[in-house]
C-alpha cells in the first residue's frame, strides 16, 4: 500500500467514525434522553395530545431513527465516491 | 359465508403462494442456499428483514405489553433503535467481509476454531430459545383461527417452512419473506386505521394518537388516562420512577436486536456495500410501518375494551354479564378471557384492585369486592376485530397476518441455525474437503433437522421457551454484538481475547438470570425472589444483558492486550474490511 492510499484511507476511516459518532449521539439524545431519563423537564411541551417525552418514546425516536440511518448511508455512500472507495 | 370459511380461505390462500415461491426460488448452489446469491434488491431485503423481525409475539403481544402505558416504551425503542447500531456498526462491514455466516465472521477475523464454534454454540442457543415461541405461536393462530388443535397447526406449519426453506434455502425464504410481510403489515395496519378513525377521526393511527377523542371531545390519551385513573389504574402516560433499569432494559433490546444472528445474516444477501446501508433503513421503514402503529393501536384498543365494559362511561355501572358481547363469550372459551362474579350481582367489575386506597374508597363505595375480570393482553390484538365490529374478512385477514408473521420469523431463524451446523460446524470444522454439492446436502440436512428439532420443542416447550426475552435478548448482547463490533474497530482484539469476552460476558448475564428467573429456569431453584428489592442496584435480569456486553468489552480488550497481537494478515484483513 502507498503513503498517499494509507493517509486517504486513514481519512476515510476517520471521517466514518466522526459520523457514526454524530449518529450515535442523537440516536441516545431522542431516545434515552428525550424519551425517557429528560421526559419530567419536558413535561409542558406537547405534541398533540401527548407530552413531548411521551411521544418520543413512542413514535418521534423510530421517525429519528429512520432519518438517521438514510442520512448515513447518503453520507457514506458520498464519502466512497469522494475517496474513489466505490465497489 | 361462515367465519371459519372466511379464514380458511385466507390462509390456505397465503399457503398456495408461499408454496408457488417455494418452487420458483428453489436453491441451485451454497452461494444461493446461504445466502440468495448476494442478489436480492436491497428494498426487497429490507422488507425480508421486517419480516425476519417482526414475529409472532411481535404480532400478537406487543400491542397488549405497549397498553400497559409508558414504562413499557422500552420494547417500542429497543426493538427499532437497535436497527440505528446495525446500520452504523455492523451491516455494511459483515457485507463487505463476504462471508456466509456469523460464526464464519468470527472465525475468520480471529482464525480461531474455538472462536467459530463458541460463536455456533451461541447462535444456537439464542435461535432455538426464539424459534420456539415461534412455532408455538402459529400453532396458537391455528387453533383458534381454523378449529385444529394447536399441535395439529404447529404441523401443518412446519411442514409449509419445510417445504420453502428445505428446497430454497435463504433465497427461498427471503422471497417468502417479501410476501409474508405484505400479509403481516396489512392485516396489522387495516384494523388500526378502522379503530383509528372510529375512534378519533383520523385515517393515520399515528395522527389519531395525539388527536382528539371524537366522543368526548378530548385529547385521545387524556381520556384514556381519565378512564384508567377511574378504574384505580396508574395513568397511562404516567412516568417511571425506576429510569435507570428502563434505560438499561431498552439499552439491552436494542444492543442484543444487533446482534441477533438471523438478522444479521440478512445482510449478506445484497449485492453491494452501499445497499447493505440502504437496505437497513429499509428494513426500518417497513418495522416503523408497524412499531409506529403499534402505539396507537394499544392506546385506542385498551380504551375501545374499557368502553366495552362501561358502556355508559366510568361512572356508570358497568355490563351485566348475561348480557355480554359476544366477543367476550367467544374468548371466554379459549381462556384468555376469565369471569367471576365476586359480589354476585351479575355485573362485570373491571378495575384495578391491587390500588389499595382505591379499593378502600370508591371500590368499597360502589359496592365492589375485588376485580372480577381478567383479560389476557394478547387478547387487545386477537380480538379486536370483534371488540370494534369489524368486518369478517379483516378476522380472516389477521389470521393470515399472525401466521405469516410466524412463519416468516421461525424460517429466518431455522436458515441461521442450518447454515451454522453445515457450512461452520460441517464445512468449515469437520469434513473441509467436501464439495459445494456435498454442503449443500449437508445444508438440506441440518435444515430438515432444525425443523424436526423445533416442531418438537414447539409441541413440548421447554421451560425456558417463555424466556425468549431474557434468554435471546440477553446472550445476543452478551455475547454476538461485542465480538463482531470489536471485530471490526478493534484491530488489536485476537482469538483469546473474543473468546474469553464472549464466555464471560455471557456467563455473567446467564447467571444474573438464573439467579432471579431459577437455574436453567428450574421453577422454585432461583436464589432470590425476582422483585426489584432484591435486584442489584435496581437491576432487572431482563435489563442485564448491556451489563453482560460491557463485561465482554472489558474482558476481551484487557486479554487481547495481555497477549499477543493479532498476525500482519489478520490486521490487513480488517483494514480491508473497513475501505470499501
Amino acid at each position: 500500500m502507498t503513503d498517499s492510499k494509507e493517509a486517504s484511507n486513514k481519512a476515510y476511516w476517520s471521517a466514518n467514525l466522526r459520523l457514526i459518532v454524530f449518529c450515535l449521539i442523537i440516536w441516545a439524545t431522542v431516545s434515552y434522553g428525550f424519551g425517557m431519563l429528560l421526559r419530567p423537564w419536558l413535561m409542558n411541551i406537547h405534541i398533540g395530545g401527548a407530552d413531548m417525552g411521551f411521544w418520543f418514546a413512542q413514535q418521534g425516536s423510530i421517525f429519528t431513527f429512520l432519518i438517521l440511518i438514510f442520512f448515513y448511508a447518503w453520507r457514506m455512500n458520498k464519502l466512497d465516491k469522494k475517496f474513489g472507495l466505490e465497489e | 359465508m361462515s367465519q371459519f370459511m372466511i379464514n380458511m380461505i385466507f390462509v390456505a390462500g397465503s399457503f398456495v403462494i408461499y408454496t408457488w415461491i417455494a418452487i420458483w426460488a428453489r436453491a441451485k448452489s451454497t452461494r444461493e442456499f446461504y445466502i440468495a446469491g448476494g442478489e436480492v434488491h436491497p428494498v426487497f431485503n429490507g422488507m425480508a428483514t421486517a419480516a425476519d423481525w417482526l414475529s409472532a409475539a411481535s404480532f400478537i403481544s406487543v400491542a397488549g405489553l405497549i397498553s400497559v402505558g409508558y414504562v413499557n416504551s422500552s420494547f417500542i425503542l429497543g426493538w427499532t433503535g437497535g436497527y440505528v447500531l446495525l446500520a452504523t456498526l455492523l451491516a455494511p462491514y459483515l457485507r463487505r467481509f463476504g462471508k456466509y455466516t456469523v460464526p464464519d465472521f468470527v472465525g475468520s477475523r480471529y482464525d480461531s476454531t474455538t472462536a467459530r464454534l463458541v460463536a455456533v454454540v451461541m447462535l444456537i442457543i439464542i435461535s432455538l430459545t426464539y424459534v420456539i415461541g415461534q412455532m408455538t405461536g402459529a400453532g396458537v393462530a391455528f387453533a383458534r383461527f381454523l378449529e385444529v388443535s394447536s399441535t395439529v397447526g404447529l404441523i401443518i406449519s412446519a411442514v409449509v417452512v419445510f417445504f420453502y426453506a428445505v428446497l430454497g434455502g435463504m433465497k427461498g425464504v427471503t422471497y417468502t419473506q417479501v410476501a409474508q410481510y405484505v400479509v403481516l403489515i396489512l392485516a396489522f395496519t387495516i384494523p388500526a386505521i378502522y379503530l383509528s378513525l372510529q375512534m378519533t377521526g383520523h385515517f393515520l393511527p399515528q395522527t389519531g394518537f395525539v388527536g382528539q377523542h371524537l366522543e368526548s371531545g378530548q385529547p385521545l390519551l387524556h381520556k384514556l388516562n381519565e378512564v384508567v385513573r377511574d378504574l384505580g389504574f396508574q395513568d397511562y402516560t404516567a412516568d417511571v420512577e425506576n429510569k435507570w433499569n428502563m434505560f438499561l432494559f431498552t439499552l439491552t433490546l436494542m444492543v442484543g436486536t444487533a446482534g441477533l444472528p438471523h438478522v444479521i445474516i440478512r445482510f449478506f444477501t445484497v449485492p453491494k456495500i452501499s445497499d447493505a446501508r440502504w437496505s437497513a433503513g429499509w428494513a426500518l421503514v417497513f418495522i416503523a410501518l408497524f412499531y409506529t402503529t403499534a402505539p396507537p393501536l394499544a392506546s385506542m384498543a385498551r380504551l375501545n375494551l374499557l368502553e366495552s365494559i362501561y358502556p355508559a362511561g366510568t361512572e356508570q355501572a358497568p355490563i351485566v354479564y348475561d348480557e355480554r358481547p359476544e366477543w367476550f363469550k367467544n374468548w371466554e372459551v379459549t381462556g384468555l378471557v376469565k369471569f367471576e362474579d365476586k359480589n354476585n350481582d351479575g355485573r362485570v367489575q373491571f378495575y384495578n384492585d391491587k390500588n389499595e386506597a382505591f379499593e378502600q374508597g370508591t371500590a368499597a363505595e360502589r359496592g365492589w369486592t375485588g376485580n372480577e375480570l381478567t383479560i389476557n393482553n394478547d387478547i387487545l390484538v386477537l380480538a379486536l376485530p370483534e371488540i370494534a365490529n369489524m368486518p369478517g374478512w379483516m378476522i380472516g385477514l389477521m389470521a393470515a397476518g399472525g401466521i405469516a408473521a410466524a412463519l416468516s420469523t421461525a424460517s429466518g431463524l431455522l436458515l441461521a441455525i442450518s447454515s451454522a451446523v453445515s457450512h461452520d460446524l460441517i464445512k468449515n470444522t469437520l469434513f473441509p474437503q467436501i464439495s459445494d454439492k456435498t454442503e449443500m446436502l449437508c445444508a438440506r440436512i441440518s435444515m430438515v433437522g432444525a425443523i424436526l428439532i423445533a416442531t418438537w420443542l414447539g409441541i413440548n416447550p421447554p421451560g425456558f421457551a417463555a424466556q425468549t426475552v431474557a434468554l435471546a435478548f440477553g446472550m445476543a448482547a452478551s455475547s454476538i454484538f461485542p465480538v463482531l463490533m470489536m471485530g471490526i474497530f478493534f484491530k488489536r482484539i485476537n482469538a483469546k481475547g473474543a473468546v474469553a469476552g464472549m464466555l464471560l460476558g455471557s456467563a455473567f448475564t446467564l447467571s444474573y438470570i438464573f439467579t432471579y428467573l431459577g437455574w436453567f429456569f428450574i421453577p422454585g431453584t432461583n436464589s432470590f425472589p425476582n422483585t426489584p428489592e432484591f435486584w442489584v442496584m435496581g437491576i432487572s435480569p431482563l435489563s442485564v444483558g448491556c451489563i453482560g456486553a460491557l463485561i465482554n468489552f472489558i474482558v476481551a480488550i484487557s486479554v487481547s492486550y495481555a497477549t499477543e497481537k493479532p498476525s500482519a494478515e489478520i490486521q490487513k484483513m480488517v483494514e480491508n474490511v473497513r475501505y470499501p
